[in-house]
C-alpha cells in the first residue's frame, strides 16, 4: 500500500493548498484512509468535513489532482509530504494510539468479556431492580418464616418470612451507588491533590503527601466507625460515602503523583512550555491523559473494596440507614441465624462476592491491557 | 543512611501530629455527650455531671484538651477510661492478644502466599497459574466477614475440627482459624505480588547466566530467582503487620476474640472517648514505624536502592 497522501495533511482545505502539480498515478482508493481521517484522536477539522461531503472518492488530495491530470510523475509538496510520509505505510491500519491498543488487548480477553457482562447485569439490577424481581421485598409474612422456594420465590422466605430474592436484588442499588460515588470522590479529591504536589513540587508536594500520611496512618474501617457511631442515623448515604472518601483518597493521591512526576519532565512537555502554554493548561491537557491509565486501574479496583468496606459498615449496623437494606445489611441480619439456615447468608454473600470479583477482574484486565510493563 | 532515618523520623512528628488530632477530633467534637451517656437513663445531678467533665478535662476548650492528651502520652500517661480503668491496663491486656493473632496471620499470608506465588509466577499461563490468579481475586473479592462465617461453619460446626470462638482461651490452636481469615486479603495479595516478581526475574540476564554455566533449575530458582523476588513481598508483609493490627476489628467480632479491634469497638459504642483515642494512637505508632522499617529493610536488601540523604 502507498503513501502518497499525507495524512496528517488531509485536513487543510483544499482551497487553501497549492495547486497539486502534475499528477500521480492513480493511488489505490482504501477504506483503512479514510478511518485514518477520522481516527481516535476524534479532532473533526473543517476541511475534513468539506471532503467527506466531496464523496467517498475524494479522499485526499492527490485523489483529486489525478482527476484533472494523467501525467506520469509525481512531484511531492516541500511543504506537505514529510520524510515518513514517503516511506510505504501500512493503511489499512489506522494510526494507533494508547486506547486504541489497550482497547484491541481488551477485547481478546476472556476475563475482560466475564467482568465486563458481570458488570452490566449489575448495574441493570441497581438502575432498574422491578425488571428483576416484581415481588415486594417489605411484604413479608411471619407466616412464610424460613420457607423453601416456591413459585414466584425462588429463594425461598427469610426468618421474618421476605423474599430472599427480592431482598438481594434490591440490595444491589445502595452497594453500588455507595461504591460508585466514593470512587468518583475519590478520583476526583486524590487526583487533584496527587496531581498538584507531584506538577507542583517543592512545599505544596511535601505538604499534600503529609496530609495524606495523616488520613492514611489511620485504618479506613477505623475511622467509619468513630464517624458513623457519632452520627447516628444522620449519616445516609452522604455520610458513608464522605468518610470513606476522606480516608481513601491518599492510595489514589500517591499513584497520580507518581505517575505525574514520571511524565512531568518529559520532552513533549518542556515543549509544551517552550511554546509558552500555561501551567495549568499543561497539567490539564498534557500531563493528566498521560496519568489516566494507573488512576483508571486503581479506581476500578477500588470500587471493589468500598462496596465491601460500605458492606462492613453496614454488617456492623452502622452504615447505611435501614431503609437501603444493602447486601452488608442482610448479611449481618442473616449471621444471627447462621446455624439453622446458613442459605440466608449465601445469597446476599454471593451477590456481594460476585459483584467485587467483577470490578477486580476488570481492573486486572484493565492493568494488562495498559500498562505495558505489566504485560506479560 | 543516618540521615535518611532522621529526616524520616522527623516526617514522622507532623503525620503523628495529624493523625492523633484528627482522631481525637472524630471521637471529642462531634455530636454527642459522653458524659451524660455514662449515666443512660438515669437523672443525674448538674454538678456530677461537672465534676467528671473536669476529671476528663472535658470542661476545657478542645485545643486544651488535646494538648493534654498529647502531654500525657509524650509522658506515658495514656489517661483513664470512661469507666475509671488505667487505659495502659487495658492496652497492656488487648495489645499482646492482637499481636499473636497479627503475627500468626502474617506467617500463614507469608508462607501460603509465597509458595503458590513461587510456582504460579514459574508456569506463568499454565492452568496452575490461572487458577491460583481467579482464586486470589476471589479471596480478595469475599469479604473478611463472610470468609469468618464460613470458616466458623464448615471447620467449626460441620467439621469440629476447630474451636468456633476463641474467648477466653488464646491458643495457637483456638486462635488458628481467625488468623485464616485475617489473613485472606494479604495472602492473596502476597500471592500476587510474589507471581509477578518471579514471572519478572524469571526472564532476567542473570538466571539466563546462572543456566548457561551449568546450575541446576532448583539451584537457579531458590538461589538466583528466589532472593531477588522476595525483597517486594518481604517489604508488602512488613508495611501488613500494623494493616493487619488494624484490620481485625471484623475478625475479632467475629470470633470473640479481646483484642484491639474489639476492645475499641466496644469503646466506640460505649461512647469511651479515652479508650478509643489511645488504643487508635497506639495502632498510628506501629504503623508508622512498621513503614519506616520497611523502607530500611527494602535498602537492606536490595543494594541498588540508595537511600537519599
Amino acid at each position: 500500500m502507498s503513501a502518497d497522501t499525507p495524512k496528517n495533511k488531509d485536513q487543510v482545505p483544499d482551497a487553501a493548498r497549492p495547486a497539486p502539480p502534475v499528477g500521480s498515478p492513480p493511488p489505490p482508493e482504501t477504506e483503512g484512509r479514510e478511518e485514518a481521517g477520522v481516527d481516535g484522536i476524534g479532532q473533526v477539522t473543517p476541511g475534513m468535513a468539506e471532503k467527506q461531503a466531496e464523496g467517498a472518492k475524494a479522499v485526499g488530495r492527490a485523489a483529486v489532482a489525478k482527476t484533472e491530470t494523467a501525467t506520469e510523475h509525481f512531484f511531492a509538496d516541500f511543504d506537505e509530504t514529510e520524510l515518513g510520509d514517503v516511506d510505504a505505510l501500512d493503511e489499512s491500519v489506522p494510526p494507533s494510539s494508547m486506547w486504541r491498543d489497550a482497547w484491541r488487548k481488551l477485547r481478546r480477553q476472556p476475563l475482560f468479556t466475564i467482568s465486563a457482562l458481570l458488570i452490566v447485569l449489575v448495574l441493570a439490577v441497581a438502575l432498574f431492580p422491578g425488571w428483576f424481581s416484581q415481588a415486594n421485598m417489605n411484604a413479608c409474612s411471619l407466616a412464610d418464616s424460613l420457607k423453601g422456594p416456591q413459585a414466584g420465590h425462588p429463594l425461598g422466605f427469610d426468618k421474618q418470612g421476605c423474599d430472599i430474592y427480592a431482598r438481594v436484588i434490591h440490595g444491589a442499588r445502595p452497594s453500588v451507588l455507595v461504591g460508585i460515588l466514593t470512587t468518583l470522590t475519590v478520583v476526583v479529591l486524590g487526583g487533584a491533590i496527587g496531581a498538584l504536589a507531584g506538577y507542583y513540587g517543592r512545599w505544596l508536594d511535601a505538604v499534600l503527601s503529609r496530609l495524606g500520611d495523616v488520613f492514611f496512618a489511620i485504618p479506613v474501617v477505623l475511622a467509619a466507625i468513630v464517624f458513623l457511631q457519632s452520627m447516628r442515623d444522620r449519616a445516609g448515604v452522604v455520610g458513608v460515602v464522605a468518610v470513606l472518601a476522606a480516608f481513601g483518597w491518599p492510595q489514589m493521591a500517591r499513584i497520580t503523583r507518581g505517575a505525574v512526576l514520571a511524565i512531568r519532565d518529559s520532552d513533549f512537555v518542556t515543549a509544551a512550555r517552550a511554546l509558552g502554554v500555561s501551567r495549568g493548561k499543561i497539567l490539564w491537557r498534557h500531563v493528566m491523559p498521560n496519568a489516566a491509565s494507573p488512576m483508571i486501574v486503581t479506581a476500578t479496583v477500588s470500587l471493589g473494596t468500598y462496596i465491601v468496606a460500605e458492606a462492613t459498615l453496614s454488617f456492623l449496623g452502622l452504615g447505611l440507614p435501614l431503609t437501603m437494606r444493602s447486601w452488608g445489611w442482610q448479611i449481618g441480619d442473616a449471621k444471627t441465624y447462621l446455624r439453622e439456615a446458613p442459605e440466608l447468608l449465601f445469597w446476599p454473600a454471593s451477590a456481594l462476592a460476585i459483584t467485587v470479583l467483577a470490578f477486580i477482574m476488570l481492573g486486572d484486565a484493565l492493568r494488562d491491557a495498559l500498562d505495558p510493563k505489566a504485560r506479560g | 543512611m543516618g540521615w535518611y532515618v532522621g529526616r524520616r523520623l522527623a516526617q514522622m512528628v507532623p503525620v503523628f501530629l495529624g493523625a492523633t488530632l484528627l482522631i481525637y477530633t472524630m471521637v471529642f467534637l462531634l455530636p454527642g455527650d459522653p458524659v451524660k451517656a455514662m449515666f443512660g437513663e438515669r437523672p443525674v445531678n448538674e454538678a456530677i455531671l461537672e465534676r467528671i467533665r473536669s476529671e476528663y478535662n472535658l470542661d476545657q476548650p478542645f485545643i486544651v484538651q488535646y494538648g493534654l492528651y498529647l502531654k500525657g502520652v509524650l509522658t506515658g500517661d495514656l489517661g483513664t477510661s470512661f469507666s475509671g480503668r488505667p487505659v495502659a491496663e487495658v492496652v497492656q491486656q488487648a495489645y499482646p492478644v492482637t499481636v499473636k493473632l497479627a503475627l500468626m496471620a502474617l506467617v500463614i499470608e507469608a508462607v501460603i502466599g509465597v509458595v503458590v506465588g513461587v510456582f504460579a509466577g514459574l508456569r506463568r499461563g499454565k492452568l496452575f497459574d490461572s487458577t491460583a490468579l481467579v482464586l486470589s481475586m476471589a479471596l480478595i473479592a469475599v469479604p473478611t466477614f463472610v470468609m469468618g462465617f464460613l470458616l466458623q461453619l464448615l471447620l467449626g460446626v460441620k467439621l469440629g475440627w476447630l474451636p468456633t470462638t476463641v474467648g477466653g482461651n488464646q491458643s495457637i490452636k483456638a486462635l488458628l482459624m481467625p488468623a485464616l481469615v485475617l489473613a485472606s486479603v494479604s495472602m492473596a495479595y502476597v500471592m500476587r505480588l510474589t507471581r509477578t516478581s518471579v514471572a519478572e526475574n524469571a526472564t532476567a540476564d542473570y538466571v539466563r547466566t546462572a543456566t548457561a554455566k551449568g546450575l541446576g533449575r532448583r539451584a537457579v530458582v531458590r538461589r538466583h530467582i528466589l532472593r531477588n523476588s522476595l525483597i517486594p513481598v518481604v517489604t508488602f508483609l512488613g508495611a501488613d503487620l500494623g494493616t493487619l493490627m488494624g484490620g481485625a476489628i471484623v475478625t475479632e467480632g467475629i470470633f470473640n476474640i479481646p483484642g484491639v479491634g474489639n476492645t475499641v469497638f466496644q469503646a466506640i459504642t460505649r461512647g469511651d472517648g479515652p479508650t478509643v483515642v489511645s488504643m487508635v494512637t497506639i495502632l498510628v505508632v506501629v504503623f508508622i514505624m512498621s513503614n519506616l522499617l520497611v523502607d530500611l529493610l527494602y535498602a537492606a536488601l536490595d543494594p541498588r536502592i540508595r537511600l537519599v540523604r
